[in-house]
């Protein structure tokens, strides 16, 4: 286990380096030109145009300009903002816990929902129960977040008046107020996955139901109840350990339109601020970050698969 | 008696019309006696075994009576025959490599048993179920418990699957071919401790079995099953020397006799009717060298001497097997 733990880390390096050329390579083809959104109103006078040039090294091949970048992210130092004159990573650390927060809540709320309907429905299937919890999970998978998330402020803010429609407050600042600016764009994003769990659960609740062990279970003179949540579950959460660790992940990523309809000042708004202003450390900084945290809840995956699948863990 | 069985008929519904997989069985089985159901794959074995158990699909259609110490089975509410599950009726089944949680540890799984029916607390029922893996001759039993089932080979997990249906002493245990995967040394010594078992604890045992020679040697009456049905009911020794089935006599046809040890089931010309349309009359009557024509009616299984039974019209069978 020890060797394979630092295989795996030896693995990520490599990963993450092609990932960052990449990621650089790609920034080039936005288009418009970052001096001339950075010089505002001197934007016409080319003695400014070439000093800004110079100063961010933009009139460097762009190989040096990738040295001169990643060298210095190997280090820790993603660079300032060239905009707001701050340091990205001070920027990403400020931002993170935001989406972070929204991430936890809405996984919560997704497993809380999802792992349980998947349990009945399997329990119950080709019932009502289940047809009703698969159509649940269905709506929740293809409904758009924008278009839920909308729903949500028409009906929960402008009708009942009950949440706020948009802002963010932190956690540290009014617990409660931060639950209620975060609990819509928390739901949103997390019922789509509370879909994804459930549809996971259910199949390997089914898997889980037919075994052999299942029948020892009952053969034991166990009750139902005892069978399904010890027995039965015990073995189908294995699989859905990791799914559940990549589906966060993707939360982590994937809250940008979220947090646009919410106007939750997290990753999300950061990155879209950043690639509208041509603030290029910034995006390379955010995408950076967001392949790191990929790559680490990957890990996280496998050392979770590991230690839940005792065929793994005492191999 | 210990266990009784009675016109038990299992009926499921499938795809391609009502199955029925058991049709009508009847047997005894009295404290601290071994019998033995054979018949060839398909027959209905397992599916009257997990009936006893009350553990067939809810959508099986089930008749007939089965009492257990003369208490009435299907009266029982589920809470109340689950309560008896693993207390009083256990079973070893036919999958060793399967039947075990690969979640947990094989003491673990022997301890949830007696912290069940005997209310034993977590250390208690550990060392207990360890005591139990070291009866049925696991070695280094208390090192094994820790393990899981991944980390056991095939003879040793059907030991553990052994321990945990004989953890509460039960009255009754069904062993579904609890050696067909493994091999022959270890069959041995399986069949061996059951045995050991039986006497010690006067559990009357259902030992479902392919192999002829394990009956010989392990039963006191035998129910001969052909595709649903009783075909023969004997003790054990008199169903070897004086058969009064024709299915019977084809088993026996191959197998070395009884001193001979092991003989898998002779194999019969002909195959298995398909029990979605069996044959009218006797249900044997397709493979049967002694087939006539009142075999188009179905034989009751009627008795030829006190305590042995033949479905066959032509039993006894001296006439014909002479001519
Ligand atoms: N759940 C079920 N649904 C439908 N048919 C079933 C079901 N279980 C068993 N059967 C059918 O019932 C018949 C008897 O099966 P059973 O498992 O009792 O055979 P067996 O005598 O134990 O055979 P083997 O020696 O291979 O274990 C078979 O035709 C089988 O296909
Ligand atoms: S009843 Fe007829 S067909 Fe059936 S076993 Fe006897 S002789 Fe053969
Ligand atoms: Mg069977």
């Amino acid at each position: 286990m020890g060797i394979w733990l630092l295989r795996r880390l030896g693995q990520i390096i490599p990963t993450l380096l092609i990932l960052s050329v990449l990621i650089f390579g790609l920034q080039q083809l936005m288009p418009g030109d970052p001096a001339l959104i950075l010089a505002g109103e001197e934007r016409g006078d080319p003695v400014v145009l070439a000093q800004i040039r110079a100063e961010l090294f933009l009139d460097r091949p762009l190989p040096e300009q990738y040295l001169r970048w990643i060298s210095r992210v190997v280090q820790g130092d993603f660079g300032f903002s060239w905009r707001i004159r701050e340091p990205v990573a001070a920027l990403i650390l400020t931002k993170l816990p935001v989406t972070f927060q929204l991430a936890v809540m809405a996984f919560l709320i997704a497993v809380v929902i999802g792992v349980p309907a998947g349990i009945v429905s399997a329990v119950r299937r080709d019932t009502p129960v289940d047809w009703a919890v698969n159509g649940m999970a269905l709506f929740g998978i293809s409904t758009p977040n924008f278009w839920l998330g909308i729903m949500m402020i028409l009906l929960f803010s402008v009708e009942l008046g009950w949440l706020p429609p948009s802002g963010y407050v932190p956690l540290t600042e009014d617990p409660w107020q931060s639950l209620a600016t975060t609990i819509m764009p928390a739901f949103v994003l997390g019922s789509g996955i509370a879909g994804v769990l459930m549809r996971h659960t259910r199949a390997a609740m089914l898997g889980a139901l037919g075994q052999d062990y299942v029948r020892t279970a009952r053969a034991k003179g166990l009750g139902e109840r005892a069978v399904v949540v010890k027995h039965a579950l015990r073995n189908a959460l294995i699989p859905v350990v990791t799914l559940g660790t990549i589906e966060f992940g993707r939360l982590l990523a994937g809250a940008v339109l979220t947090e646009q309809i919410f106007t939750i000042p997290g990753f999300g708004k950061l990155i879209v601020d950043a690639v509208f202003n041509r603030d290029y450390p910034v995006v390379q900084g955010v995408v950076m970050a967001t392949a790191l945290i990929f790559v680490t809840l990957s890990l996280v995956a496998d050392v979770l698969y590991m230690a839940v699948n005792p065929r793994l863990r005492t191999a | 008696m210990m266990l009784e069985v009675r016109d038990l008929a299992v009926t499921f519904a499938t795809e391609r019309g009502p199955l029925r997989a058991v049709d009508r069985v009847s047997f005894s089985v009295a404290a601290g006696k071994t019998l033995a159901v054979v018949g060839e794959s398909g027959c209905g074995k397992s599916v009257t075994a997990l009936a006893i158990m009350g553990l067939l699909p809810p959508a099986a259609r089930v008749s007939g009576s089965i009492r257990l110490q003369e208490r009435e089975m299907a009266t029982l509410t589920p809470e109340e025959w689950r309560g008896r599950r693993g207390r009083e009726l256990a079973m070893v089944f036919q999958e060793p490599m399967t039947s075990l949680n690969p979640a947990f540890t094989a003491g673990e799984q022997v301890a949830e048993v007696l912290r069940l029916h005997e209310g034993m607390g977590d250390a208690a029922a550990f060392k207990a179920a360890i005591a139990l893996l070291d009866r049925v001759r696991i070695p280094e039993a208390a090192r094994r418990a820790r393990q899981y089932p991944h980390q056991l080979s095939g003879g040793m997990r059907q030991r553990v699957m052994i321990a945990m249906a004989l953890a509460c002493k039960p009255r009754l245990l069904i062993a579904d071919e609890p050696t067909t995967a493994l091999d022959v040394t270890v069959q041995a010594q399986i069949l061996a401790l059951l045995d050991e078992l039986k006497r010690e604890t006067g559990t009357a045992i259902v030992l479902i079995t392919h192999d002829l020679g394990v009956v010989a040697d392990h039963a006191d009456d035998v129910v001969v099953m052909y595709a649903g049905r009783v075909a023969e009911r004997a003790k054990a020794a008199t169903l070897f020397a004086r058969p009064e089935h024709p299915y019977t006599v084809g088993l026996l046809g191959a197998a070395p006799r009884i001193e001979g040890g092991a003989g898998r089931l002779a194999s019969i010309e002909g195959t298995v009717p398909d029990l979605l349309k069996p044959p009218e009359g006797c249900r044997f009557a397709p493979r049967c060298p002694f087939r006539a024509a009142d075999c188009a009616r179905q034989p009751p299984l009627a008795e030829v001497a006190p305590g042995h039974a033949s479905a066959c019209w032509r039993a006894p069978l001296d006439q014909v097997l002479a001519a």
